[in-house]
């Protein structure tokens, strides 16, 4: 079986001023794959993944996701991915209804679609006694699940994450990452970047990016034989010290 | 259609669980309304009088008691030498002195000729130049007065008179608040329409969730569109409330058609909202959106027309008031309230006000970027 590649990126770049963020990047990634992209804070992750989701356009280069030409086709690219972004971007000041039911809404589902929807998600992350509350009276744990939830709700093709577990402890980030392998498993494919080793460990492949460069691509147990290291922490020192950009 | 209405559920969810926005939009405009009437009147009242009398006679006191029941002037002090007089002008007690010279009696009944000497400060012009015009008026009429009773039915009056008979049409009672409430009015929801919308969509920048909406399909004149009608709605609740407040509050009743201020006002948030719109796509935090909003509704209201009269500001600034959309809805409100105009007498209002709405709408869609 050939693997079907749902984001090709081909020497992508961003440049502002003078100051090269993203120096041609090039990777693929398959359907049904969790792809971690690692990096040193400032290395141009977020950068990378925002020109991905058509939030920032790229100076130079070629990709396409979901099958979509990222220069053409932005729009149908939005169709068909989801974003959770560093910042907690639902409403506050909704409830944790209708959120749901406002990006659903404005993903285009139906009624009866966003009910079904509604209901699942309230009944799997065990939020039957807080469905009509403020999403700011939640912890942060289920405000990040909740999140997740709602960036997938859709059923895109690709999920972009954002350092999804900031802040959150280490029973929900297990919880949040099991809720990223079932969306695997439904075939969405999730491209996430981590500041946390043991999530690394977690990913199908991983892109450790230094100085908007991707310095090293391939599976975890891969990249520790290559780099001589027993852990993805030791993968990860080896490579981001030879960064020059400073934070 | 479908997303809009998603949109829009999503805003006035948000609009109507903040009870301080609800207090902003409903309650504070009303408070404002009810307020800025009262300080913002022309009329002087209260001037305060110090009176130098050297003279102490019949006439003197019957001139002051005639002052004093005009009921603009307070008599704070009376002294026999201008010493004395002047001393409470230099200490803010009074504003004006009236000097009565010595024999002013006599020589009013023997020389048919008295002469007095009035001495105003000008630190608060306004209220100096009125009082010394009343104080003089006064004083006119009680010499008419005086002169009358001497000369009983003579052939022909000793003095030629000419006497203007002045008549106020549209504000027979040359009130204020007429001319004030209306404006003020205007000025109120033009300054909650461009605050509400420029800060609503900048505080949607400032916790991030913009960004979320931009990765998701929604069209930008959806998004747009979405924030504008519900602040649309609001402005003109607004205005209905303010409405009440000048019909019951005030006893002013509109001699025009109230129809045609809406068909106005409903072109005109188009072009504040349009105002807010722009702000928020040039301004990355609610603080540059307040400044920059509070430099230009400072500039607007001030060329408005509100406080003063844009006939009498040099030429130049004249025109500068052609670039601004807050004198038009004044110029509107002002003329349907108190004069009655209809539609015809408007129209060039109605066309300006939509050439505005289109300007300032496309500059903000042109500007709004859904990708940096």
């Amino acid at each position: 079986m050939i693997k079907q590649n749902v984001i090709i990126a081909e020497g992508l770049s961003k440049i502002f001023g003078n100051f090269v963020a993203v120096d041609h990047i090039s990777f693929e990634v398959a359907k049904g794959e969790i792809f971690g992209f690692l990096g040193a804070n400032g290395a141009g992750k977020t950068t990378a993944m925002r020109m991905l989701c058509g939030l920032s356009t790229p100076s130079s280069g070629k990709a396409t996701v979901a099958g979509f030409d990222l220069f053409k086709d932005t729009e149908q690219i939005k169709k068909s991915i989801g974003y959770m972004s560093q910042k907690f971007s639902l409403y506050e000041d909704l409830t944790i209804r209708e959120n749901i039911q406002f990006y659903g809404g404005i993903y285009g589902l139906s009624k009866k679609q966003i009910q079904d929807k509604t209901a699942y998600l309230v009944d799997h992350l065990h939020l039957q006694n807080y469905q009509n509350s403020l999403v700011k009276s939640l912890p942060l744990g289920w405000k990040q699940k909740l999140a997740f939830s709602v960036a997938i709700v859709h059923d895109p093709a690709i999920v972009f994450l954002d350092e999804p577990t900031g802040g959150v402890d280490p029973v929900t980030r297990r919880e949040f990452w099991e809720l990223i392998y079932d969306a695997s498993e439904r075939g969405i494919t999730v491209f996430v970047t981590t500041h946390y080793m043991d999530e690394a460990e977690y990913c199908n492949r991983v892109s450790i990016m230094v100085d908007g460069r991707i310095e090293a691509l391939d599976t975890p147990n891969n990249l520790k034989k290559t780099y001589n290291s027993l852990s993805m922490d030791e993968v990860f020192l080896k490579l981001a010290r030879k960064a020059a950009r400073g934070e | 259609m479908s997303v809009l209405k998603y949109l829009l559920q999503k805003e006035f969810r948000q609009i109507f669980r903040d009870p301080s926005i609800l207090k902003i939009i409903f309650i504070m405009p009303a408070l404002q309304l009810i307020i800025i009437p009262l300080a913002a009147d022309y009329e002087v009242r209260n001037i305060n009088l110090s009176v130098a009398d050297h003279d102490h006679s019949v006439y003197t006191q019957q001139m002051i008691q005639k002052i004093k029941s005009s009921g603009y002037f307070k008599l704070v002090n009376y002294s026999s030498t201008f010493q004395e007089a002047f001393t409470s002008i230099e200490s803010d007690k009074a504003d004006i002195v009236l000097e009565i010279p010595a024999n002013f009696e006599q020589n009013i009944v023997r020389e048919d000729h008295a002469s007095l000497f009035i001495a105003v400060n000008a630190v608060n012009g306004m209220k100096a130049n009125l009082g010394a015009s009343y104080l003089q008026n006064i004083i006119l009429n009680y010499n008419n007065q005086i002169r009358t009773k001497w000369i009983q039915f003579p052939p022909i009056h000793p003095q030629t008179n000419i006497k203007v008979a002045v008549s106020n049409w549209f504000n027979p009672m040359m009130s204020y608040k007429y001319f004030m409430v209306p404006a003020v009015l205007a000025t109120l929801l033009t300054l909650l329409g461009t605050f509400l919308t420029a800060l609503n969509i900048v505080r949607e920048k400032e916790i991030g969730t913009i960004e979320q909406i931009n990765v998701t399909p929604v069209k930008k004149y959806h998004f747009i569109l979405g924030k504008l009608i519900p602040f649309w709605i609001l402005g003109l609740a607004v205005l209905t409330i303010g409405f009440l407040i000048m019909r019951f509050g005030y006893q002013i009743h509109p001699v025009g058609n109230m129809l045609i201020v809406y068909l106005f006002a409903s072109l005109y948030l188009l072009v504040i909202l349009g105002l807010g719109l722009l702000i928020s796509t040039y301004a990355d935090t609610q603080q540059q959106a307040m400044l920059i909003s509070f430099f230009l509704l400072m500039i607007f209201i001030m060329l408005g027309g509100l406080f003063t009269s844009i006939d009498s500001m040099p030429d130049w600034v004249q025109k500068l008031t052609w670039l601004n959309p807050v004198s038009y809805f004044i110029d509107v409100i002002r003329l349907v309230v108190l004069k009655g105009s209809g539609l015809s007498d408007i129209k060039n209002h109605i066309f300006v006000i939509i050439g505005f709405a289109i300007f300032l709408n496309s500059w903000a869609v042109l500007n709004y970027k859904k990708t940096i």
